[in-house]
């Protein structure tokens, strides 16, 4: 229990990833699809940011010509999150575009009603 | 370092450059700028696998001057090299064999961007085999994961958006779960290429520590791996996402973006995590289970299919629990007879869907059964192409089927025990499952019935699906006949890996 308190950024980046993972797989609106993934990947960042970071450190950005390794923190985990972000944001247009497409086709934002139109169609 | 050493990069770089290029050129210009760039790759890949059998060895690529600890690698030996050709002959003839159908299925003034997504995925899959960095791994396969899904539902007609968006759920399931495993292996090693990364979990393991975190690092890369991959129970997406789009993007989905996927767990298993720690955790059951599960699984679902499109989608749920079911084995001989599987099918599931995408046009567009009774009468290179896959799905001697039920056999019966029994019994099942479907297939596409002789035109599908159809069978027949040098070069390309 006293890791959870002393790890909370971690503690709340897993708690925030299951939200999101669950409403990803789960609801039938699609926005809230959306939106569960955005929590979900965020979540991670979250993780990646809170690890990346050393208590009493800077930014690694060289001011006033102090070059020891030391003063700052590690670069790589905000690369990684810049790099996640581009990633994540390209997918949240793509599946924002698919849903304005299932909506002018189906007049719905529920993935079960759709399915169900899809089929009806079919046969 | 030499010239030729650059040709992994090349054959990462050259459709990726090119796919940015082609969005801005017209449908016919960026059909033939995407067939030449293809072409090109698959001529650099099969340049590249003598030049490594020569060279007898693995070596490592810098990327933009940064040495090894921060910098980004690709890595190339003999298995990168075997593979990257046949993904590169797969998606070349997927491509050339469904020019046609990419014509009517696909709207006009769109057509350039489906070549586009092509190119993309073809960069994505070099890029998979031959990266040492596992974030790249990750943004190549969040690439493949985007063109996928426009290659699903670039098709208007039938549900190809509903299929997309099901695809793209569980596909986004599955990459949140992986980059999940990425990141505390970041945490836990503070390394991004693949090598470092396993020296340093080899002295964790050496420690002791933190091994529960390694454990759940494992589990989900092989979760989100397995899922993409559309493993045995998570598999729900695959039938209405293969059936429903146009026949090259069936093919390139089936045979080579899962693939890719299986190909980077595999990487994962011997260049990261290293196969004892992965035995340590016993991952391996699990996949045995659900592999053997889905081979099972998947085929008596496709004996229940009236639709022939969805039969071999079917067929994939089973072909790739075979495969996961080999990598379940956990020894050097299953791994080698997982990746000749991964080939096989890749190859044998493209001329399928290829073939079968020429018999649908020759049956008025219908994909049922009844409406498919003679077609391979209508269609005679298709009808012979389709024999050529399904013989081979069944294990016909001769055949790239057989040699890997054979290599599977050897695999088995060296390991022993119940894991013997079970992937034996799984080999006997699901061949006479795959029997009775193909077998019915086969005799539906060359039954007539008196009325029904057709002296109405014939098919031809055009020497583009022809020469598709031939190369892929002779691939076929080349991997059933010439099994031991491939498996041999397999073999020694593993030995480089770990």
């Amino acid at each position: 229990m006293g890791n959870l308190f002393n790890n909370y950024e971690e503690a709340c980046a897993i708690i925030l990833f299951g939200i999101g993972f669950t409403t990803l797989l789960l609801h039938r609106n699609m926005i809230k699809k959306i939106i569960g993934f955005s929590m979900m990947d965020s979540a991670i960042y979250l993780f990646l940011a809170a690890k990346g970071y050393i208590a009493g450190r800077k930014a690694p950005i060289v001011v006033d010509g102090v070059q020891s390794m030391e003063a700052y923190i590690n670069p790589v985990p905000a690369g990684l999150v810049l790099t996640g972000i581009v990633v994540s944001v390209s997918v949240t247009a793509l599946m924002l575009a698919l849903t304005v497409r299932l909506y002018r086709r189906y007049h719905t934002l529920d993935i079960d009603e759709i399915t169900m139109q899809a089929r009806r169609e079919e046969a | 370092m030499q010239l030729w050493q650059n040709l992994p990069f090349a054959m990462i770089l050259l459709p990726l450059a090119s796919a940015s290029l082609t969005s801005i050129l017209k449908g016919k210009a960026a059909r033939r700028a995407a067939l030449t760039v293809i072409s090109l790759v698959t001529l650099m890949a099969a340049a590249f696998v003598p030049l490594m059998q020569g060279y007898g060895g693995s070596y490592t690529f810098m990327m933009g001057h940064f040495p090894a600890p921060w910098g980004n690698e690709i890595r190339a030996g003999m298995l990168e090299a075997l593979t990257a050709l046949c993904f590169a002959l797969v998606m070349l003839f997927s491509v050339l064999g469904g020019l046609k159908d990419i014509e009517r299925d696909i709207l006009l003034d769109r057509q350039n961007l489906y070549f586009v997504m092509c190119e993309l995925t073809t960069a994505a899959l070099m890029a998979q085999v031959f990266t040492n960095d596992v974030f790249t791994g990750y943004v190549f396969l969040e690439i493949m994961t985007i063109a996928a899904c426009a290659l699903i539902s670039a098709r208007t007609k039938g549900r190809t958006l509903v299929a997309a968006t099901r695809y793209m759920i569980m596909n986004l399931v599955g990459s949140g779960l992986f980059l999940l495993g990425l990141t505390l292996l970041y945490d836990l090693t503070g390394h991004l290429l693949m090598s470092n990364i396993q020296e340093k979990i080899v002295a964790l393991s050496a420690t002791g520590k933190y091994q529960q975190p390694l454990t759940m690092v494992i589990a989900l890369v092989t979760i989100g791996l397995g899922i993409k991959s559309a493993l045995f129970p998570f598999h729900t997406w695959v039938p209405d996402a293969y059936s429903s789009s146009t026949p090259t993007s069936s093919a390139i989905l089936s045979s080579l973006i899962s693939k890719g996927y299986i190909f980077l767990l595999i990487k994962f298993y011997y260049r990261v995590f290293g196969l004892r720690e992965v035995a340590n955790t016993q991952v391996e059951d699990v996949l045995l289970v659900f592999g053997a599960a889905g081979a099972v699984i998947g085929s008596v679902l496709a004996i229940r299919q009236l639709d022939i499109r969805r039969m071999i989608a079917y067929s994939s749920v089973a072909q790739i629990g075979y495969i996961y079911m080999a990598i379940g084995l956990g020894t050097q001989s299953g791994m080698t007879a997982a990746l000749f599987q991964l080939m096989a099918h890749a190859i044998c599931k493209s001329l399928l869907f290829i073939a079968t995408g020429g018999l649908c046009a020759a049956s008025h567009d219908k994909r049922s059964f009844p409406s498919l009774r003679g077609a391979a009468y209508r269609h005679p290179a298709a009808g012979a192409a389709f024999v050529v896959g399904a013989l081979s799905m069944i294990g016909i001697p001769f055949l790239s089927g057989f040699a890997v039920k054979l290599a599977y056999a050897e695999a088995a019966v060296l390991w022993g025990g119940p894991r013997m029994i079970t992937v034996l019994s799984v080999l006997a099942v699901s061949t006479m499952l795959n029997a009775v479907y193909f077998g019915r297939t086969v005799v539906t596409l060359f039954r007539l019935r008196e009325e029904q002789i057709p002296q109405q035109q014939k098919w031809h599908g055009g020497p583009c699906f022809v020469l598709s159809c031939a190369a892929l069978s002779l691939l076929t027949f080349i991997l059933g006949l010439a099994a031991d040098p491939v498996l041999a070069a397999i073999r020694s390309g593993l030995e480089m890996f770990s």
